[in-house]
This record gives structure tokens, sequence and C-alpha cells, in this order.
């Protein structure tokens, strides 16, 4: 091919493909309309769940209307759940099992974390995969020996004895992401510490649980989320109103036998799903990305 | 402040791979010893072993006169600059460079006393309230310097500090760097790839390479009279020239270096006794570019003449470097950038004799 030949195909070619101006465009197009797809069917749920929850009974039972608008907004079905005492027990109970859970899986694995991640000692590398192997077993299959192991422990019917289940869950997946986070942390920042003069408890107090803290959030907001959502264990474990949390309280109490309170199972649903969207928001205030930014040479 | 000893030291890793293979070493009080080396040669094992950070597997570390190998780190009383810094980053630079002083429960107005000299001296005073992100490299060089200072440790341990810097900001922090060791006078222990580095920096300068001490020395006696084939080519930049030669004997009791068949170099009468045992064995002759000079130079003893075809002229401003082959082997020469240096032109070239050396192939060794 001759030298003009090839110049005279060059615009050609560019012309098929067309600009990187108007490639960007359509990217940026077509990430919106993805987004908002992916926000509909998101959200719709919930929004479902509000509009229902401030409709009038009369207004939910008539088939006539148009499901998605509200006519008569009322509050009642809130009033009518935060006037149940019952309500407000679950509610107790939902706070106290998740905030112990939470505690206590944090505690577990932020330390087993820093000893599989930085304490080389023989097994380590088999434990770590381990742990996070405990994790693959589902909950559907474990609520049965653990049913015997909690009745032995004679922890039926009791907010503790969710307590002592919980982690079993929370544990190896938090152990699992602050592992990670730990090993992004450069080893040099623990030798410094170690010349320093730090010792071992030192070096995780001063140096990594403040350099890991977005890990640490992170598994803080995983733990927070699989104690309050819990719903296999307590369904399983839990028989008595006084100490069931949210999650299986509100199926409990407002499904009598065919009859469903919707009003009230809607509020009831939203109010149980307000604590870890104000957690999130609360948090993600901290999830600071990029903490570790100028530590080592960037 | 303390002298440092290694005595047989030893570090060899699972599967039996030795990194350090039983080397000794003497640092005396004060002292600014560079250890240089390629990389893998084990200096920054040695460091590390020095720190505490490496397990010893064989020998003994000593420092200040006391063995330390089982001592940790916290309780050497060491400091030691890491080549990424490693500030702690949720710190301000005051708590980083104070951190080692409050884990030693020092009172707050002592801290705040030793971190205002510190900061005095390497001037980052006005830093001391910045997190390290808010740092350019240079500065966060010196806060890690700051942190090892002011704890006045018995001795300072440098792990390749400035290979992250770019090129003017390491000549600049080099030479902050031997301020600051005038200044405190703590013995230091500095590892480094960058042979400039070494020389400019050391009182002695620890040449290792595949886990062993090639040569230890001044500088300029590296320089001038390397031990090994190793040491002479490492120091010195453009590299030694190495010629396969024959050292032969001449008429009269001399001796010469046969590099081809036209050109034969007089050895100097003063290195003949020393040379004498080697004549009609092939050997390497050495020689630094910048003994290969035009032939114009004044001093007439000891300059021996040849004539060569040049390849490639590289002007560097004060001198021009000049490429050409001697049997199959490239050489490097330097000369007067007025000299008309030429590619593709002969030029009368002069080796200084008296800086010429011979290398043993086999045993690697400079006569």
């Amino acid at each position: 091919m001759t030298a003009a030949a090839a110049t005279r195909d060059f615009p050609r070619f560019y012309g098929k493909v067309g600009s990187l101006h108007r490639e960007r465009l359509w990217a940026l197009r077509l990430s919106y309309a993805s987004l908002i797809l992916a926000a509909i069917i998101f959200l719709a749920p919930p929004v479902y769940m509000l509009i229902t929850s401030i409709k009038t009974n009369a207004e939910m039972a008539n088939q006539s209307l148009n499901p998605w608008l509200v006519r008569n907004p009322t509050l009642e079905h809130y009033m009518a759940i935060l006037g149940n005492p019952v309500f407000l027990t679950f509610f107790k109970n939902s706070i106290i099992v998740t905030l112990v859970v939470v505690a206590i899986t944090m505690v577990i694995s932020v330390l087993a974390a820093f000893a599989l991640s930085r304490m080389r000692f023989w097994g380590s590398q088999v434990l770590a995969t381990g742990v996070f192997l405990t994790y693959l077993v589902p909950d559907t299959l474990l609520f049965i020996p653990l049913y015997q192991i909690v009745g032995g422990l004679g922890l039926l019917n009791s907010i503790w004895g969710l307590v002592l289940v919980y982690p079993t869950l929370t544990v190896p997946f938090c152990t699992w992401i602050m592992i990670g986070y730990f090993a992004s942390i450069p080893k040099e920042l623990d030798e410094a510490a170690l010349i320093d003069g730090a010792t071992w408890p030192q070096m995780l107090l001063k140096i990594f649980i403040p350099v890991a803290l977005p890990g640490i959030i992170a598994a803080t907001i995983f733990a927070f989320t699989v104690s309050w959502a819990a719903f296999v264990y307590p369904t399983a474990f839990i028989t008595r109103p006084e100490e069931m949390p949210l999650t299986i309280g509100i199926v409990s109490q407002l499904v009598r036998g065919d009859t469903f309170a919707w009003g009230q199972i809607m509020a009831g649903a939203l109010l149980a799903a307000l604590p870890p969207v104000v957690v999130y928001v609360f948090l993600m205030d901290y999830y600071i990305a990029g903490l570790t930014a100028g530590a080592t040479k960037g | 402040m303390a002298q440092v000893s290694l005595r047989r030291l030893v570090k060899e890793y699972e599967g039996g791979v030795q990194a350090v293979k039983g080397i000794d070493l003497e640092i005396e009080d004060h002292e600014f010893v560079v250890l240089v080396g390629p990389s893998g040669c084990g200096k920054s094992t040695t460091l590390r072993m020095i720190a505490g950070l490496e397990e010893i597997t064989a020998g003994e570390i000593a420092i200040g006169g006391e063995v330390v190998n089982d001592i940790p780190p916290r309780d050497r009383d060491i400091a030691m600059v890491f080549q990424n810094y490693a500030l702690y980053p949720h710190m301000s630079v005051f708590d980083n460079i104070s951190f080692g002083l409050k884990l030693r429960g020092l009172p707050r107005d002592e801290i705040r006393r030793r971190v205002d000299k510190a900061a005095r001296i390497l001037g980052i005073g006005e830093l001391l309230d910045r997190k390290p992100k808010a740092l350019s490299g240079g500065q966060r060089q010196r806060v890690a310097m700051g942190r090892a200072i002011v704890r006045d440790p018995k001795v300072f341990l440098f792990d390749e500090p400035l290979s992250n810097l770019d090129a003017k900001l390491r000549v600049q922090m080099r030479t902050e760097i031997k301020q600051v060791h005038q200044t405190v006078k703590t013995t230091t222990i500095y590892v480094t790839h960058d042979q400039v580095e070494a020389m400019t920096l050391a009182d002695r300068v620890v040449v290792m390479n595949h886990g062993v001490i090639e040569q230890v020395g001044p500088p300029n006696e590296l320089y001038r009279n390397p031990a090994t084939i190793f040491v002479a080519g490492f120091i010195g930049s453009p590299a030694m020239n190495m010629i396969p030669a024959r050292l032969e004997q001449a008429g009269g009791g001399g001796l010469r270096v046969r590099l081809d068949d036209q050109i034969s170099l007089p050895v100097p009468e003063e290195r003949a006794a020393r040379y004498a045992p080697h004549a009609n064995r092939n050997l390497l002759f050495g020689i630094r570019p910048e003994h290969l000079t035009e032939a114009t130079r004044i001093d007439k003893r000891n300059l021996a003449p040849i004539t060569v075809t040049l390849d490639v002229i590289e002007p560097m401003g004060m001198e021009t470097l000049v490429h050409f082959h001697i049997n199959g082997t490239s050489v490097c020469g330097r000369v007067d950038p007025a000299a008309g240096a030429e590619a593709g032109e002969p030029m009368a070239l002069a080796a200084h004799m008296e800086h010429m050396h011979l290398i043993d192939r086999d045993t690697g060794k400079v006569l």
C-alpha cells in the first residue's frame, strides 16, 4: 500500500469508531440508564411499603384504586405499632442482641485477624483459609445442631441464646475482611512501631486499629446488618413474644391465622429498617477511604 | 553511641537459601558505614538482623559490647529509617516523631523539647501539625529521620532511604543526611544499592555480593585499590574497563601487558616485582576511563600511547566520554571536550599505567 492510500484510509477508520468525546458521552448515558434502572428495582419495594403503611385499611382493601397512590394518608398504623408495648420489647431485644453481637464480633475478629495476618506461626495460613470456609456453611444447615447446643445450655427462648449463635455468622466474615485490610497495611509500619518500642498490644491499639478504621467500620456494618436482620435462628430458637427480636416479632404478632395486618406490618418493617439506614449514614461519614495515604510512598 | 560488631553472621531462609554467609564486620563508635551491593547481596538482610527484625541463623551481633541476638528491637536502642518512610498515617508529624518517646514514658515537656530540637535540625518545625499525607516526599523522609534522631539511639539504621525520591531531591537529602550525622555523630549503618551514595556518605564502605563482604574500606581506598573484580566493576561510573590481556616478559627485565597484536603496554617499574610471578598468564587488564585520556596531557611518566578508532563519543560538558573497541572488548575513555574526539575517527590516547590493575580471571582477585 502506498503512503497516500494509507493517509486516505485514516479519516474513514476514525469516522466509523466515533470520536473519543462521543464515545464518552455514550458511556455516560449508558451508565445513567443502568443506574436509574437499578435504583427503580431496589427502591420499589420500600416505596411500596411506605405507601401501604400510610393508607387506611379501607383504602388498602379497595381493589379498584391504583395501589401506588394514597388518597387519605394516615399515621394510624405507626401509632398502633409505637403504642404497642410488645413491639417496643421487640425493638429493645433487637438493639441489645445487635449491640452485644457487634461488640463480641469486633473484639474476636480484630484480634484473630491481627494474629493471622501479622504473627507468622505454624498453621496460620491454613487457619486463615479455615476461617473463611466456616462462613460458607449456610445457617439453614446449622440451626438444627445449634438448636441442640443452645437447648443444652438452657438458652432457648432467650435473647442470650441469639447472642451466642449470631457470632458464628459474623465472626468468620469479619475476620476475613480484617485479614485483608491488615494485609494491606505496609509491613514497615509495624516494624517501625516495633523499633519505636511498641509491644504487640500497643502496636494493635495505636497503629493497626486507627489505620484500619475503614476496614473495621465495614466489618462493623456487616456484623450489625447480619444480627439486625437475622431471621432463621430467632425463628428456630424463640417462641415467647417477650424474647423476640423485631424480625420475627412483626411476623408472629401481626399475622393472625390468615389475617394480615398489612398496614402495621409495613409500618413495623419500615421502622425496623430505619436503624440500619441511620447506622449506614452515620458511619459512612467516617468511612474515609484512603486513610492510609501518606504512610508510605503513594 | 556505640560500636557494632558482626561476628560470623549467617542468615539462612527456609529452604536453605543463605542470604548472608558468615560475615565479620567491626563498626566504630560515631562511624558512618555504608553497606552497598546489588539487590539480593544480603545488605538489607544484614541491616534487618542488626535491627532485630530478622532472626539470626548463626553468629553474633553486639551493639556497644552487648550481644543482642535475643534482644527484641525495642530494647536494642536503635532507630531505623525505611525506604518507604513508614510514617504512621493517622498521626501528625509531632506524634509521629514523639511516638517512641511516649511509649518510653518520657515527661511531656521533655518530649516537647526533644521534638523541637529534632525539628530544628531537620528544618521541619512548621510541619509538626500536619499529617503525613500532606507532606512531600522529601518532607516525609525528614520526618522519618526526625523519628530516628529524637530518640538519641546508640545506632541509626538506614534502609535505602533515598530510593523513593527523585534524582535532584536525592542529592539534596544525601547532603542533609551527612550534615545530620556530623551534628549528632551517632553511629550509622546505611544500606544502598547506589555506589555514588555509598562513596559520598561513608567513612567506610562495605561492598557486599552474594551474601559475603567483598571489601571494606574508605571510599577512595576502594576506588583506587579494589580487592576483587566485583568491587573494581561496581565502584565507579562509568565502570572500570576490563580488557583480556596477557602479561609478557619484555627485554631488560620489564613486563608488558599485551592487549592485542598491536597494543602492548609497559608495566610501571614499581609494579614489576608484584606482577612478576604472574608473567605469561592470561589476565584481565583493568583501567578506569579517566586513566585513558588524550595523549597530550602533561605527565609523561608511565604514559603508554594507544591509537584507537572511536565508535561513539558522549559529550558530558566538563569531559567527553569516548568509546572504542580493543580486541573485541568495549572500552571507555575520558578526554577533554577540546581534544577533538570524533566518532569514526582515529584518536591518540594515553593509558596512565600507574593506575592500572591486573585481575586474576580464575579467582577474581585483583593482583
